[in-house]
């Protein structure tokens, strides 16, 4: 039983435009079908677009290619009977409940009574009875986040986008948000008849939907698609359900290296000078590869178990391994985490030989750093301000992942002592304090 | 606490003067001379006003206080409207923006102060009796007081509105009359209400300075306790002066109590940031109006009736536009536009330079420019002094809550009240023991001003962290070194935000209190300010033009490479998050 799609995008693009006058693409070549009864998941990690595909889908903002069909007509502007609910709760804090569910009713011109009776009604049904009168800052993050469904279903849509809506929760309130919206929609209490729903959680992503959209970063694109045959209510301990997050991180860890093939065999991480580096803090690198050279695991983990026992998500957990495997100190496959010789002389060492360590791998395998200090070098006055850098990686990267990366780079520099920054006179030196 | 907004625009613009500023510095000259040129030549047929206007009789203050009052509302009423049309095309507009942002930041640096006999005769051309005209050009005064920074403030509210805030309503589709008022109009109230209090306090000096001009000779006397105050300067009336003061207090003090109160009470429940961690600012206007039952029947109907505007603006369900306009198009508009803003300006330049080549010699020029430079010098030691005195005290009071709690509103109060009601004391005075005016009527500059600092200072010192200060006492610092360390980085902000506004203040201020009087005798400072009060006395509209143009180029460039760059650094390098 095959039924009709209920929304259809055909190799969307998206790009902005680089100050020389290229294009970025923030997504490329995406092919997604929603049909009736579903619910979808876009996972990925923070970067592959799948935020900026759901706005593209609610009509926020216009593809650079491609086409999104909704119910057969393609899409221009704001569709009526799509609904969104954001990370954010973006609830208007002046709104009291019942004015922040009426809105979107009052936007469509109904009459007062009508209004008031299919707000009261929505707000029945997502449990918040009692809280009408109340404003968005006297509620919890819970009660806010049900007032952003309240106030999406209210409008009866045929499409729920959701955006992360659980991420700003803590871990039991989110899971209650989840429980009790999979049992509305299981048993068919909901106005809607498909969903879209980004998220980061891997988890969340096999417990809640139908189908599994991996992204994978620069450019965002689908790599895989993962089927969920399972009944609702899932169990989490099912053995099917972990085997299902296994294989998403097998999924999620596999698809890192974008098509470009390396210049240089030897560069697997592609740390080359337009590589975009997370802003991952010493520290947390430090915490890693020790945790992964202790007991139990020593010298090798499980992404999904150190993600679980570390109470990290991917989004956190990520780009703290993908780092460590730019600076090679470890290597990331299949869903396993391994150190290598040099991370376990790592985790042994003391702060010096750390910092040693640190800058040898810093300067050998990231060329923005390597390429920071040769200039720094060269230069007579062994200083150069931060937009000789900046301007540099922004014919590669958006202005906010220059800034990023070079944030990034110095956070390092300091800790491996190669280069010191002032950022009140925005200048790299080699002078550091002593 | 109160919330600390810089008075000038210290945005992202990292230029120090670029293109638009010079577009829009010659726009603002373009329209101070077309105003001044077409008052001279409607001031021949100008009816001589009557001149017993206001009688010194306490009893007619009651009626005075209203008048002025009044003025100031309809004043207060033009600049929201100017608020809410100016500011949201600029925000709305790509190409308006260009424009129109430059303008405001110039316009606000204008001393309209000096300008108000030009606007008067302009006014009194334009109404047919001669009260009416005098009566806009005054509304009109205050109105150039208050306008700029409310514009600004909104502006600014418009382009920082959640984004998801807009696409929750773009995703429902909110049509954009509706989504004015209900998503942007709220969520810019708390910032707007905060600035048309520092509008208020800015008009209640102007509108006692614009209620009795001498335009070349002649006075237009407007009633009002402004002119009640002229007339008791001419008579010198010590006693009626105190009358004077007694009202103009009261006056601020209901209007407090009346409207400001309510206004940021109400303007409360739109605070878009979480909990302050502060009581809710309360107001027993407010609370009675929002649970008297009377109040409510009567505004229902309004509701709904405001409530179907929105339905009807939302009526035609306009189909989407295919906005795919061609590139091309959007470009060769924008070049029309430029060309058409450029060829506006260089009318501009044409006129002002034939204005200028007319009836300014090059040596006036450098007499004006001397003159700016001695006001200055003036500013700037006092803003010193005031700030030796009051950053210390602010500092003291701040970080005593119990003392605060008074201490503020009163420091509020102060910057709200017209300095120029005390004037005829200091003048008195310094008329009494024959002082030397160069000196002496300075600090009158800074009288009504000053308060400005005070108060950004205790909004500083009580926003220090108590974790800091524990780990001061904790490390025992003590005397300068606790000053130099925590104090002073703690406060520098704040302290830099009152000081700009006590700046400007100062600069405007000095049109009145480098030239004062007290019956017959007159003393005259040396400065900017006595050279445009003394051309408008005399009605030379050269000079008043010149003086003011001067003064906007002095101010405009403090603030471009004085102010701006160190609020830039307080706010990198001392703002605690």
């Amino acid at each position: 039983m095959v039924a009709a799609p209920l929304l259809e995008v055909q190799s969307i693009r998206k790009s902005f435009s680089k100050p020389d006058g290229g294009e970025l693409f923030v997504l490329d070549d995406i092919n997604l079908t929603l049909r009736e009864g579903e619910i979808v998941g876009l996972l990925g990690r923070s970067g592959s677009g799948k935020s900026t595909l759901l706005r593209l889908i609610a009509g926020l903002s216009r593809p650079a290619g491609g086409s999104i069909t909704y119910l057969g007509r393609p899409l221009e502007g704001p569709p009526p009977g799509i609904a969104m609910v954001f990370q954010s709760f973006a609830l208007f804090p002046w709104l009291t409940v019942l004015e922040n569910v009426e809105l979107g009713l009052e936007a469509l011109g109904l009459p007062r009574e009508e209004t008031r009776r299919r707000a009261i009604a929505a707000i029945d049904m997502i449990g918040l009875d009692g809280f009408e009168s109340a404003y968005p800052r006297e509620l919890s993050g819970g009660m806010r986040q049900r007032v952003g469904f309240a106030r999406a279903l209210v409008v009866h849509p045929n499409i729920l986008l959701m955006d992360e809506p659980f991420s700003a929760l803590d871990v039991l309130t989110a899971e209650t948000l989840r429980t009790d919206f999979l049992e509305l929609w299981s048993r068919g209490k909901l106005p809607i008849k498909g969903v879209i729903l980004v998220t980061h959680n891997i988890e969340e992503a096999v417990l809640m939907c139908d189908r599994v959209l991996v992204f994978a970063t620069n450019p965002g694109r689908i790599v895989s698609e993962i089927k969920v045959d399972l009944t609702h209510p899932r169990d989490r301990l099912d053995p099917r359900f972990r085997d299902l997050v296994e294989r998403t991180y097998v999924e999620l860890t596999a698809t890192r290296t974008p098509e470009r093939p390396a210049a240089r065999p030897e560069r697997i991480a592609g740390a080359g000078i337009g590589t975009i580096l997370p802003r991952v803090s010493s520290n947390l690198l430090s915490g890693l590869l020790e945790t992964i050279a202790a007991p139990p695991y020593g010298g090798q983990a499980d992404l999904p178990v150190i993600a679980a026992s570390l109470n990290m998500e991917i989004d956190d957990l990520f780009p703290v391994a993908e780092t460590l495997q730019m600076l090679r100190f470890v290597e990331v496959a299949g869903g396993d985490i391994r150190l290598n010789p040099e991370g376990r002389r790592f985790a042994e060492a003391d702060t010096d030989e750390r910092k040693r360590l640190f800058a040898h791998h810093l300067l050998t395998y990231i060329a923005l750093a390597a390429h920071i200090r040769r200039v720094l070098d060269e230069r007579p006055s062994h200083q150069a301000p931060w937009s000789r850098f900046a301007d540099e990686l922004e014919d590669h990267m958006s202005p906010e992942a220059a800034e990023q990366t070079l944030r990034a780079v110095i956070s390092w520099g300091r800790y491996a002592e190669i280069f010191a920054y002032d950022d009140h006179t925005q200048i790299f030196s080699l002078e550091n304090p002593s | 606490m109160t919330r600390v907004v810089p008075p000038v625009a210290v945005g992202a613009r990292r230029s120090i003067l670029s293109f638009w500023d010079l577009v829009a510095c010659l726009l603002v000259l373009g329209a101070l001379v077309f105003l001044a040129e077409t008052g001279r030549e409607l001031l021949q047929p100008l009816p001589k006003p009557g001149m017993n206007a206001v009688t010194l009789d306490p009893s007619m203050l009651p009626e005075y206080a209203a008048r002025t009052t009044l003025r100031m509302l309809a004043a207060m009423v033009l600049s929201i409207l100017f608020t809410f049309t100016y500011a949201t095309w600029a925000a709305k507009s790509r190409r308006a923006e260009v424009v129109l942002l430059p303008l405001l930041d110039i316009l606000q640096s204008v001393p309209i102060l000096g300008f108000i006999s030009v606007t008067v005769v302009f006014f009194m051309s334009l109404a047919p009796g001669v009260m009416l005209g005098a009566e806009l050009a005054a509304v009109f005064a205050i109105f150039t007081s208050q306008a700029w920074n409310m514009a600004f403030s909104f502006y600014q509210s418009l382009r920082t509105i959640p984004e998801e805030l807009t696409e929750v309503a773009r995703s429902f589709r909110i049509n954009p009359w509706m989504r004015f008022w209900r998503i942007e109009v709220p969520f810019a109230m708390p910032a707007l209400v905060w600035n048309m209090m520092m509008s208020m306090s800015g008009g209640w000096f102007f509108v006692v300075a614009s209620e009795a001009i001498s335009v070349g000779g002649t006075t237009v006397t407007l009633p009002g306790i402004g002119s009640y105050i002229a007339l008791a300067i001419e008579r010198r009336d010590l006693g009626a002066i105190c009358w004077a003061i007694a009202a103009m207090l009261l006056v601020i003090l209901t209007y407090d109590q009346l409207l400001f109160r309510p206004l940021v009470a109400w303007a409360d429940r739109f605070r878009f940031e979480r909990e302050t961690g502060l009581p809710p600012p309360r107001s027993w206007v407010l609370t009675m109006l929002t649970r008297s039952r009377l109040i409510a029947e009567a505004t229902a109907p309004l509701v709904v009736a405001w409530r179907w505007t929105y339905r009807v603006a939302s009526r035609p369900p306009k189909r989407a536009k295919t906005t795919t306009t061609d590139e091309r198009t959007v470009h060769a508009i924008d070049r029309l536009w430029h060309t058409a803003v450029i060829a506006v300006a260089a009318f501009a330049l044409w006129k002002v330079a034939q204005f200028v080549s007319t009836g300014v010699s090059s040596a006036e020029v450098g007499r004006a420019f001397l003159c700016g430079l001695a006001t200055m010098a003036r500013v700037f030691v006092l803003l010193a002094i005031a700030s030796l005195i009051w950053v210390p005290i602010g500092v003291w009071i701040g970080l005593r809550p119990g003392v605060a709690r008074v201490a503020q509103p009163a420091a509020q109060f102060m910057a709200a009240f017209p300095a120029n009601l005390f004037f005829p004391f200091a003048v008195s005075t310094i008329v009494a023991f024959r002082l030397d005016p160069n000196i002496w009527l300075s600090p009158l500059m800074i009288l009504g001003t000053q308060w400005y600092i005070l108060f950004n200072v205790i909004a500083g010192a009580s926003s220090i962290p108590s974790e800091l200060r524990d780990i001061a006492k904790n490390l025992r610092l003590r005397g300068w070194l606790w000053w130099r360390r925590i104090a002073l980085p703690a406060v520098f902000p704040f302290y830099v935000t009152g000081a700009i506004t006590a700046s400007g203040g100062s600069w405007n201020a000095s049109i009145v209190a480098e030239v004062v009087s007290w019956g017959r005798d007159r003393l005259q400072a040396y400065g900017l300010g006595a050279y445009i009060a003394d051309a408008t006395e005399k009605g030379d509209i050269h000079r008043i033009v010149l003086g003011v143009a001067v003064m906007s180029l002095f101010v405009v460039v403090l603030n471009r490479l004085f102010w701006r760059p160190l609020y830039r650094h307080a706010e990198r390098k001392f703002r605690l998050a």
